[in-house]
């Protein structure tokens, strides 16, 4: 008992970078959301039932323009394909209480940050760390939205963009360490930034909608990985 | 039915499936070892291709988010945890912002 709590507690404390995070994140997409026309409940109720950024954004756009629904739901996979390949790594690192009912329930709180704090565990996830960890965010990311499709105008730009750094300093707090021990890790982290910064910048390559240019740099990286460094033992490297 | 609440769902539907599928699909552990080395890399991949570039033009000057992006990797390699890392991220970034608008 006293174990899951811990578990528990200890997934709401990894949660607080990734709601604050959030929180700005989430600020900005209501700013956005009215911008384009939506009323603050409708921006919320996006927030609290998609859950995620670069989908959001893209899908309010869509349904701002009288896009089609074919094409509302094209969008969401291409964009959003990259939580499948999240959901298959991390399908590899639950414990055995994490089962098929729990994990379609939890599934909705598969981010690109949850998934990242979870994904660099040494022990298995269970499913009260991964409930405790998707909590504050999930409540950041709705409040977030609300206070910005509401207040947005009167918070400078300047200090809503750097807040959004807090999502980005904690990529480098769970891939720097990781790299430093590993060099496998290190040189697949290289490729992954070299063709991200081809995918941004070279000009047929920049079009590619962001959510999905990121699992094509992290398919051909791992699988370069993959390939040149095959991991030995049960599934985690040698290290 | 209103064309806002529609798109919701349709919106909301397939992000759900997207995400849901295949973490409950693939129950059991992965034995091919290309694809299991393959999964051990994914994250790593993932998190650094979602950062570089794109964090250093997150706010309105790349020196200003670079300070906090530079900052985070320090602390970040002298072991430090998420909170710590991510908030002196902005810290630092918050400090850069306020010396560049002092200089000019």
């Amino acid at each position: 008992m006293e174990h899951r709590r811990s578990e528990w507690r200890e997934g709401l404390r990894h949660g607080i970078p990734i709601a604050c995070g959030y929180f700005f994140v989430s600020f900005t997409f209501g700013i956005y959301g009215v911008s384009l026309g939506f009323r603050w409940w409708e921006c919320v109720l996006v927030s609290m039932t998609n859950l995620t950024s670069a989908g959001q954004v893209s899908g309010v756009g869509i349904i701002a323009e009288g896009g089609t629904l074919i094409e509302l739901a094209v969008s969401q996979i291409v964009i959003n394909l990259r939580y499948s390949l999240m959901g298959i790594s991390l399908s590899q690192n639950t414990d055995e209480d994490f089962t098929g009912g729990k994990r379609a329930i939890l599934a909705f709180g598969l981010t690109d940050e949850i998934y990242g704090v979870a994904a660099n565990r040494t022990t298995p996830v269970s499913t009260r760390y991964y409930l405790g960890l998707m909590t504050l965010p999930y409540f950041g990311w709705a409040a977030g939205t609300l206070f910005g499709a509401l207040f947005g105008s009167f918070v400078s730009e300047t200090v809503t963009s750097i807040m959004t750094l807090a999502i980005y300093g904690m990529f480098i707090a769970i891939v720097v360490p990781k790299a430093k021990t590993d060099r496998k890790v290190l040189a697949v982290a290289l490729l992954a930034a070299a063709i991200s910064v081809l995918c941004y910048s070279a000009p047929v390559l920049s079009k590619i909608p962001k959510g999905f240019s990121v699992i094509v740099c992290a398919v051909i990286a791992a699988a370069a990985g993959a390939w040149l460094f095959p991991v030995t033992g049960g599934g985690d490297a040698d290290e | 039915m209103n064309r806002f609440v529609l798109c919701l769902l349709v919106m909301a539907g397939v992000t759900y499936l997207v995400r849901a599928v295949p973490f409950v699909a693939f129950r059991r552990k992965v034995r091919n070892r290309f694809f299991r080395s393959f999964l051990y890399y994914v994250p790593y991949a993932v998190l650094t291709a979602m950062t570089v570039p794109a964090a250093l033009f997150a706010t309105e000057s790349p020196v200003i988010a670079g300070c906090g992006l530079l900052t985070a990797g320090i602390l970040a390699y002298r072991g430090r945890g998420l909170v710590i890392v991510s908030l002196s991220a902005c810290a630092a970034a918050f400090a850069a912002w306020g010396i560049t608008s002092l200089i000019g």
